[in-house]
C-alpha cells in the first residue's frame, strides 16, 4: 500500500473526495441560480431553509440506501425494499385507524412497532432465499418487489388511507432540538450500523463473505447468518422509510409509495463508492450519496426545469457524477487534457 | 446446443400455433351474443388519487350491480402494464374494453390491434392521441373546461387573491403526470383564462405527479425560492393537499396567506375546501360506472352511440362545499 506523503495527495485519494465534490458543485448550481438558496432561519422555534428541507427529504433515501449497503456488500441486492416500505406505511395507517383511539402516542408506537417487526420478517424472507436456498439475490428480492406491493394494496383495499395521529405526523414533519426528526432518525441509524460493523468484527465479516464467499465460509465465517442478518436489517430500514414517506403527508398510497426508491438507494449507495461487485463498503459515502440524490430532487424546482425534461437531467447528472467517479475515465480525461500519456497513474491499484 | 436451440424454437412456435387455433375455434362460443352476459376489459391508470380510488370502486360495484363480467387490472401508472393488460384482454376475447390512457401517445398499435379483433374499445375519463375510428366513444370530462374554470373563478377573484397587495397574482402550478390529458389540458384551460387579466401570471410550474408527496415537495421547493406567491393552482385535490402541509410547515395559513384552487372534488379536499384552507375547488367526476355500462350496453346492441359523451359536473366554493360535504359519497 503506498503511503500517502502529503496532506493534498490524502485528500486526493480519499474515497469521498468525489461524492463530497460532486455535492458542492450541485449546491453551487443552485445558489447561482438563487442566491438565497442556502438561507437558513428560525421558525416557530426550528429551523427552516432549503437545506433543512433537503435533510429532512434525505430521510426515507438514506435509510434505505444504509441497509442496501450492507446487502450490496456481500454481493447481493435488494429490489423489493420499495414494496417493503409500502407494506409498512400500509400495515401502519390501517392499525392507527383501526385503533380505539387514532391520536394517542400509545397507537402510534404500537402501530410503527408491529409495521417494523413485519419488515423485518420480510427481510429475512429475502434472506433465507438467498442463503439457505441460494436463489440469486436479484430474483430472489424481485419476488417480494412484485409480490409486496400487492400486499400492501390488499391491506389498504387499493384505497389512499388518511390517518390522523400527531405522534406519528412528527415522524416526518417534527422536530427536535430544532432539526428535523426524520433526519436524526436516519443518521442515529446510520452512526448505530457504523458503530457496530466498525468497531466490532461485522463489518470484516460482511466484507469477507463479499469478496469471496467460499473462502470466508472455509476460513470458518458463518457466511449464511451474515447475509441472512444483511437482508433482515434492510427490511428494517426499508420499514423505517416507508413509515417517515407515509407520515409526510399523513396519508398512504400503496401504488406510489416508495415507488423506485430502490433505485434511489442503489444510486446513493453507488455514488457513494461503495462497488455493486461486493466487498468493501463506505457508510459515510452512502450518507453523502443519499443526500445528493435529495439534493438532486430539490434541484429540479429550484432551478425551474421543465417538468417535460427533468428525468432527463437527473440521468445527466447521474452519468457525469458516475464519470467522475471511474479511476479510468479519470485517466482517460488526463491523458487528452494534458497530451503525454500518465496511464501507471490511472491504473487501479 | 445450435440444434437443441432450434429445437426448443420450433416447439414454442407449433405450441403458439396450437394455442391460437384453440383460441379462434372457441371466438364463436365465447361472444356475448351466446351466454348473454357480457364480459368487461377495464384497464385502469393505478391508484395515484383519492379520485382514481372512487373510480375505480364506481365502476366495480355498477359492474357487479348489472351482472357484467368485469376483468380488472390496474397499470400502476405505467404506459407499458396498460397496453399489455389490453393485449391479455384481447387475447382473452372480452366483449369490450375500457381504459383510462395514462398517457395521450402510444396506443395506436394495440387499438389497431383490437380492431382487428373486433372487439370495441371506449376511453374513459382520459383522451388519446390516435384516429377516433380506432375506438368507439370517449367517455369523460373536458379538461380544458375543467382548466378554464378554474381561471375564470381566479379572474373573478382577482382583487382578493392578490394576498401581498404589490398589484401582481403570482400563481405557481403543480402539474400533473407530465404527458397525462388532464395535466396538458388543465394547464392549457387555466392559462387560456388568465389572459384576461394582466397582473396574473403563472411564475413557476413543475410536476407533483398527482401525489400527495409529490405535491408537498414541490411546493416546499417553490415557498423556498419565492416569498411573493398569491395563488396556487393544483391539477388535483391531493397535490393541494400536500401543498397545504407544505405552506403550514412555512408558517403560514393555506387559504388565506396563499390561495388554492384544485380540481377533483374528492372527500378530503372538500373537508379541506370546507374548513377553509382550499378557496375553489372545480369538480371532476370520477363515477363514471353507471354512464360505462350503459354506453358498453349500447355499443353491443349495435346502436349508435356519440363519439364525446361528457360527465355532469359543477365548481365548489367554501360555502357550497359546506352544503355539499354530508352527502358526499367519495
Amino acid at each position: 500500500m503506498p503511503e500517502p506523503t502529503s496532506l493534498v495527495q490524502r485528500v486526493l485519494r480519499h474515497q469521498l473526495l468525489w461524492p463530497v465534490l460532486a455535492l458542492f458543485v450541485l449546491l453551487l448550481v443552485n445558489v447561482v441560480a438563487k442566491p438565497s438558496f442556502l438561507d437558513v432561519r428560525m421558525q416557530d422555534g426550528h429551523l427552516y431553509g432549503n437545506l433543512i428541507d433537503i435533510v429532512r427529504n434525505s430521510a426515507p433515501v438514506m435509510l434505505v440506501a444504509l441497509g442496501m449497503t450492507l446487502v450490496i456488500a456481500t454481493r447481493g441486492i435488494d429490489l423489493s425494499v420499495g414494496a417493503i416500505a409500502a407494506i409498512a406505511a400500509a400495515v401502519a395507517c390501517t392499525r392507527i385507524i383501526g385503533a380505539g383511539d387514532e391520536a394517542a402516542l400509545r397507537t402510534a408506537v404500537m402501530a410503527m412497532t408491529y409495521a417494523v417487526v413485519v419488515c423485518i420478517v420480510l427481510g429475512a424472507w429475502n434472506g433465507l432465499l438467498v442463503s439457505v436456498l441460494g436463489i440469486q439475490p436479484i430474483i430472489a428480492t424481485l419476488i417480494l418487489m412484485v409480490a409486496g406491493r400487492g400486499i400492501s394494496m390488499a391491506i389498504t383495499d387499493g384505497q389512499i388511507t388518511t390517518v390522523n395521529n400527531p405522534w406519528f405526523s412528527d415522524l416526518a414533519s417534527g422536530f427536535v432540538l430544532t432539526l428535523p426528526l426524520a433526519f436524526l432518525v436516519a443518521v442515529g441509524m446510520v452512526l448505530f450500523t457504523a458503530l457496530l460493523t466498525r468497531r466490532t468484527a461485522l463489518g470484516m465479516l460482511i466484507e469477507a463473505v463479499g469478496i469471496n464467499p467460499e473462502a470466508s465460509r472455509l476460513a470458518g465465517v458463518r457466511a449464511r447468518t451474515i447475509i441472512w442478518t444483511v437482508y433482515a436489517f434492510s427490511g428494517l430500514c426499508a420499514g423505517l422509510a416507508g413509515l417517515v414517506i407515509a407520515a409526510n403527508t399523513n396519508s398512504v398510497n400503496a401504488n406510489s409509495l416508495g415507488l423506485w426508491i430502490e433505485l434511489d438507494a442503489i444510486l446513493a449507495v453507488v455514488i457513494g463508492g461503495t462497488s455493486l461487485m461486493g466487498g468493501r463498503f463506505s457508510l459515510a459515502g452512502t450518507f453523502v450519496g443519499a443526500l445528493f440524490i435529495a439534493t438532486l430532487a430539490r434541484t429540479i424546482p429550484n432551478i425551474g426545469i421543465p417538468s417535460e425534461v427533468n428525468y432527463l437531467f437527473k440521468a445527466v447528472v447521474v452519468i457525469a457524477v458516475c464519470l467522475l467517479q471511474s479511476p479510468k475515465a479519470r485517466a482517460l480525461l488526463r491523458v487528452r487534457r494534458s497530451g503525454t500519456p500518465t496511464l501507471a497513474n490511472g491504473a487501479p491499484a | 446446443m445450435v440444434k437443441k436451440t432450434l429445437v426448443a424454437a420450433t416447439a414454442i412456435t407449433l405450441s403458439t400455433f396450437a394455442l391460437t387455433s384453440c383460441g379462434s375455434s372457441d371466438a364463436a362460443s365465447d361472444s356475448a351474443s351466446d351466454d348473454g352476459k357480457i364480459t368487461m376489459g377495464f384497464a385502469q391508470v393505478g391508484a395515484e388519487s383519492g379520485w382514481r380510488t372512487a373510480n375505480t370502486k364506481s365502476i366495480q360495484d355498477t359492474a357487479k350491480d348489472e351482472g357484467i363480467d368485469l376483468k380488472f387490472t390496474d397499470a400502476q401508472g405505467k404506459q407499458e402494464n396498460q397496453i399489455a393488460a389490453i393485449r391479455s384482454y384481447i387475447q382473452q376475447k372480452v366483449d369490450v374494453i375500457a381504459f383510462s390512457p395514462v398517457v395521450e401517445t402510444g396506443f395506436d398499435a394495440v387499438l389497431q390491434e383490437a380492431k382487428a379483433a373486433d372487439i370495441p374499445v371506449i376511453l374513459t375519463d382520459r383522451a388519446v392521441d390516435a384516429d377516433p375510428s380506432l375506438y368507439k366513444t370517449f367517455l369523460g370530462s373536458d379538461f380544458v373546461v375543467e382548466g378554464e374554470r378554474a381561471g375564470d373563478w381566479l379572474v373573478e377573484n382577482a382583487k382578493d387573491s392578490d394576498v401581498n397587495g404589490d398589484g401582481k397574482i403570482n400563481v405557481v402550478q403543480l402539474e400533473g403526470t407530465t404527458g397525462a390529458a388532464p395535466a396538458i389540458d388543465r394547464a392549457e384551460g387555466f392559462a387560456e383564462k388568465i389572459k384576461a387579466d394582466d397582473s396574473i401570471e403563472v411564475t413557476a410550474s413543475q410536476t407533483g405527479d398527482f401525489t400527495r408527496d409529490g405535491g408537498k415537495q414541490v411546493m416546499e421547493s417553490f415557498l423556498q425560492s419565492d416569498d411573493s406567491i398569491d395563488v396556487v393552482f393544483a391539477h388535483n385535490d391531493d397535490m393541494g393537499l400536500g401543498a397545504i402541509e407544505a405552506i403550514e410547515a412555512a408558517g403560514l395559513e393555506p387559504g388565506k396567506d396563499i390561495k388554492i384552487i384544485t380540481i377533483d372534488a374528492v372527500k378530503d379536499g372538500m373537508q379541506a375546501l370546507a374548513d377553509g384552507k382550499i378557496n375553489f375547488i372545480v369538480e371532476c367526476n370520477p363515477l363514471l360506472g353507471p354512464q360505462l355500462m350503459d354506453l358498453a350496453q349500447k355499443v353491443l346492441d349495435g346502436e349508435e352511440v356519440p363519439e364525446r359523451v361528457l360527465t355532469d359536473e359543477s365548481t365548489f366554493t367554501q360555502d357550497e362545499a359546506k352544503a355539499a360535504l354530508p352527502d358526499r359519497q367519495y
